[in-house]
């Protein structure tokens, strides 16, 4: 009977990760929301008085750091073609200069907060379109961590030599998630530019 | 990824019972980390009765206040101790009373209670699936709804008091410990609760999403969806669109509250002294708050709707009446319900006319809201009526939707809202047409789903005298509220006493608290009867309402998995009720067309030419016969 039956039918939703990939998009579209919320705030904190604003030209660290995260989004592409091709080595090379393009997107991010308060833009600031900017970065930034575990949860089932389905699953939800958070990065970046 | 043919088992070998089959479960993972979405639904729902009575003992406590503000309780000064000096509440205890009352209210019980239960319990059963997309996911949605509740609850056990702002938390009285007892440590501990309940919900909303639009059993289009799961389906859309922007706003304040920043606070003096924060708005909050917060009501009331048009519908005897103007009007009101925010910031300064558009934008979503109230009338409008206790929720909710939707055009218009805001005439709308009709929704899911659930039947006479003394008492404490307001008296006051004016309200007021009294004793025949009927109620059988859905298909005991075969298939619509030429008054939206030939319409076929081909040859045959 029956038993073998449903026992195939939950082996079947196990396998079947179509809603589990599902669930990594209206993720996105939670954290979407997310930074759609501040940067409206943004708009209509700084729209209130003409004394609000950027009111500074923002480090060209922002420019290194962009470029991190574009080539990381290049690595992310290449490691995830490269497990569809059943090239498991450099899936896992690239993943790695994946990680450490992020890590480094993650101090430069960093040290644009220590250039700002060189240039006296403080978190605490009667302008809190200045504070805008730390909240913008820092909730990135907490962004960033999560897809980094995601990427290193992907380089452990690689490594530990996991059933092919499931690297390609755990590699389809990193590259979504990382993607995003690089558009993500250049929504909030010419935002701010149109801003300054 | 291959992803068709889901639930498509590919063997199907013999027949029999075996429920001690696939898996070994103990106490821990069958009760308590429980991953299964029936179990899961069962502990929102029982969390989320608790909160609920949690949240009426607190709005007994602040009715006493208002219906006898000068009278001395020494009891309330055992059980209370300082809050409570000389058996009188104190001001700043009675606004955490109202604060907390509020909060979880609209946050814990009408919104997860409501949409954690049936969006648990229905979403898999009704559209034919094992279990949700993440079951684990679903889990933890569960345990940190559970720890936002205990946190929430904490606060009354500490020497500063629960948050105190009102559910609404405006800064600065939110964002200022000086400023009020509540704003200190209680405050916090709102917003950790907070944080954990968004979590949870998130969570759970995105569960939801995925399981409808991805796991629906074969022949389940979106079409033929009963109305509950369209209603959940939006709820959770709207939660996940909504939500994080609650996030956004409360992240602001904690910063402004524990780092010093200044989003919301300016030019305040408190006892004196100059505050260091400038430059803030604090309008900024009450756009990111009401961005949630009025999409948040209709989160509350969405599925409180969906759960009313299958038990009316059901017990009707009849096909829901406008089944796609239903799901177009849902549809409707989640698009409007993020356009209309500003209807609760008019007079904060706002530019008159962007408080024009405001106010069309919300009298805009009055229409979709009276559709669905002709719909139900028209499903109503000579059914086969049958009064069940779950029926006489349903007919309830509607009454108090329309009697508060009333009173919500008269808010929405800008002009007139000058006059109305804040005052009693808004508490009167609001817990019309949310709390009242949410809750009595709440409890026609739950007289109605209850066989389903605990495979017992709740008791129908409990049942009757628990819906009077609700409906009656819901009416006499809200109504009174609307006269009160028209004459201009402010709500959330301690007392009023001190105001000539609103002296001669204390008689009204010592009406709705006893009517409040009794309607909350009456809640105690629910009680008794839900837990009592657990364990002692008369058997259910599978089917006990004759209605056409999927989940009474599934055996009255519970397995994992639902459906001890393989999942049936769904062939037509949910509301063939009554349908002519039918031997019985329901079709079970398992049964083929095939073998229902006397009863079936040429537009049940969807333009599928050999099926009508088939149904006239039928016919044309039965014809032949009678003659
Ligand atoms: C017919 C459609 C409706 C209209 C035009 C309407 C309009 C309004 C307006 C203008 C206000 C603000 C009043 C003020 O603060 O001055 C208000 C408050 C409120 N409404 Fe409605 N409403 C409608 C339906 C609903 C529904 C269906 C719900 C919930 C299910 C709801 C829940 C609330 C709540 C909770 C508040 C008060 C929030 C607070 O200040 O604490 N309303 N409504
Ligand atoms: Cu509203």
């Amino acid at each position: 009977m029956t038993a073998i039956t449903m026992k195939n039918s939950f082996e079947q939703d196990r396998v079947n990760l179509r809603p589990k990939k599902f669930l990594m998009w209206l993720f996105i579209i939670t954290s979407f929301m997310l930074f759609a919320a501040l940067t409206s705030g943004f708009i209509v904190y700084t729209a209130g008085d003409p004394s609000r604003g950027i009111k500074m030209l923002l480090p060209s660290v922002f420019n290194y750091s962009s470029v991190a995260i574009i080539l990381s989004s290049i690595t992310m592409h290449l490691a995830y073609k490269s497990a569809k091709e059943l090239k498991f080595s450099s899936q896992r090379l690239y993943l790695l200069l994946t990680l450490a393009l992020g890590v480094i997107f993650f101090v430069l991010q960093v040290s644009a907060w220590k250039s700002f308060i060189a240039s006296g833009v403080y978190f605490v600031n009667p302008n809190a379109s200045q504070s805008f900017l730390y909240v913008l970065t820092g909730t990135h930034l907490l962004h960033i961590v999560g897809g980094l575990a995601v990427l290193i949860n992907a380089y452990r089932g690689s490594v530990k030599n996991i059933v092919q389905y499931r690297n390609l699953f755990k590699m389809e939800l990193a590259s979504i998630f990382w993607h995003f958070l690089d558009i993500l990065w250049i929504y909030l970046y010419v935002f701010l530019l149109l801003n300054q | 990824m291959s992803s068709t043919a889901i639930h498509h088992t590919l063997e199907h070998s013999g027949h029999g019972h075996d429920d001690h089959g696939h898996h070994h479960e103990t106490f821990l993972t069958k009760y308590i980390f429980s991953q299964d979405h029936k179990m899961i639904a069962k502990q929102f729902l029982i969390t989320g009765i608790i909160m609920g009575v949690i949240g009426m003992f607190l709005s007994i406590l602040f009715r006493i206040q208002l219906g006898w503000p000068d009278q001395s309780f020494p009891l309330l000064e055992t059980f209370l101790g300082k809050w409570a000096e000389g058996g009188r509440i104190k001001p700043d205890f009675y606004l955490a009373l109202v604060t907390i009352h509020g909060t979880i209210m609209v946050f814990f019980v009408l919104t997860a209670g409501l949409s954690g239960t049936f969006s648990n319990l229905l979403i898999p059963l009704q559209l034919g699936a094992r279990d949700m997309a993440s079951p684990f996911l679903n889990m933890l949605s569960y345990w940190f709804f559970f720890i936002a509740s205990v946190i929430m609850m904490s606060s009354f056990f500490i020497e500063s008091g629960p948050a105190s702002a009102g559910w609404t938390i405006y800064p600065p009285l939110s964002a200022v410990p000086q400023a009020i007892a509540g704003s200190g440590l209680g405050m916090t501990l709102w917003l950790i609760s907070m944080v954990f309940f968004i979590a949870s919900s998130l969570m759970g909303a995105l569960n939801y999403i995925s399981t409808i639009l991805n796991m629906r059993t074969k022949g389940m289009d979106l079409w033929k969806m009963p109305l509950t799961i369209w209603a959940l389906f939006l709820t959770a859309i709207l939660g996940v669109l909504s939500f994080p922007v609650l996030v956004a706003g409360v992240v602001l304040l904690i910063f402004d509250r524990s780092f010093g920043t200044s989003f919301y606070l300016s030019d305040l003096v408190i006892q004196g002294q100059v505050m260091p924060q400038q430059g803030g708005s604090p309008i900024l909050f009450q756009h990111l708050f009401w961005f949630l917060g009025h999409p948040e009501v209709y989160i509350v009331i969405m599925p409180a709707l969906g759960i009313t048009s299958e038990v009316i519908a059901t017990n009707s005897r009849k096909p829901i009446f406008g089944y796609h103007a239903m799901v177009y009007s849902l549809i409707g009101i989640t698009i409007l319900s993020f356009i209309v925010w500003g209807h609760h910031m008019f007079v904060t300064g706002m530019n008159p006319f962007l408080g024009g558009v405001f106010m069309i934008t919300t009298l805009i979503i009055a229409v979709p809201s009276a559709v669905k109230t002709f719909n139900y009338l028209a499903t109503l409008w000579r059914g086969n009526i049958r009064f069940t206790p779950a029926m006489m929720f349903a007919i309830g909710l509607v009454s108090f939707f329309i009697s508060g939707g009333l009173t919500g055009i008269f808010l929405g218009n800008a002009a007139l809202d000058i006059n109305l805001h804040d005052t009693y005439f808004v508490v009167a709308h609001f817990h019309l047409v949310m709390g009242s009709a949410a809750i009595f929704g709440m409890l026609c899911g739950v007289y109605h789903w209850f066989p389903k659930m605990f495979g017992r039947m709740m008791d129908d006479k409990l049942g009757y005298l628990h819906f009077w003394l609700t409906f009656i008492g819901a009416y006499l404490v809200f109504f009174p509220m609307h006269f009160m307001g028209l004459d201009g008296v402010p709500r959330r006051y301690y007392a009023f006493t001190e105001f000539e004016f609103m002296k001669e309200w204390l008689t009204v007021n010592t009406f709705v608290s006893w009517a409040a009294i009794v309607a909350a004793l009456g809640q105690i025949a629910f009680l008794w009867n839900f837990f009592n009927s657990i364990f002692n109620g008369k058997k259910a059988t599978q089917n006990p309402w004759q209605s056409n859905t999927l989940e009474w298909t599934t055996p009255v005991e519970h397995i994992h998995g639902n459906w001890p075969g393989e999942i049936p298939s769904v062939y037509r619509w949910p509301y063939d009720y009554s349908k002519p030429g039918h031997d019985e008054d329901f079709i079970l939206q398992t049964t083929p067309f095939s073998e229902t030939m006397s009863s079936n319409l040429p537009h049940d076929f969807e333009g599928n030419a050999e099926a009508e081909r088939i149904q006239l040859e039928w016919e044309r045959q039965h014809q032949a016969e009678k003659v």
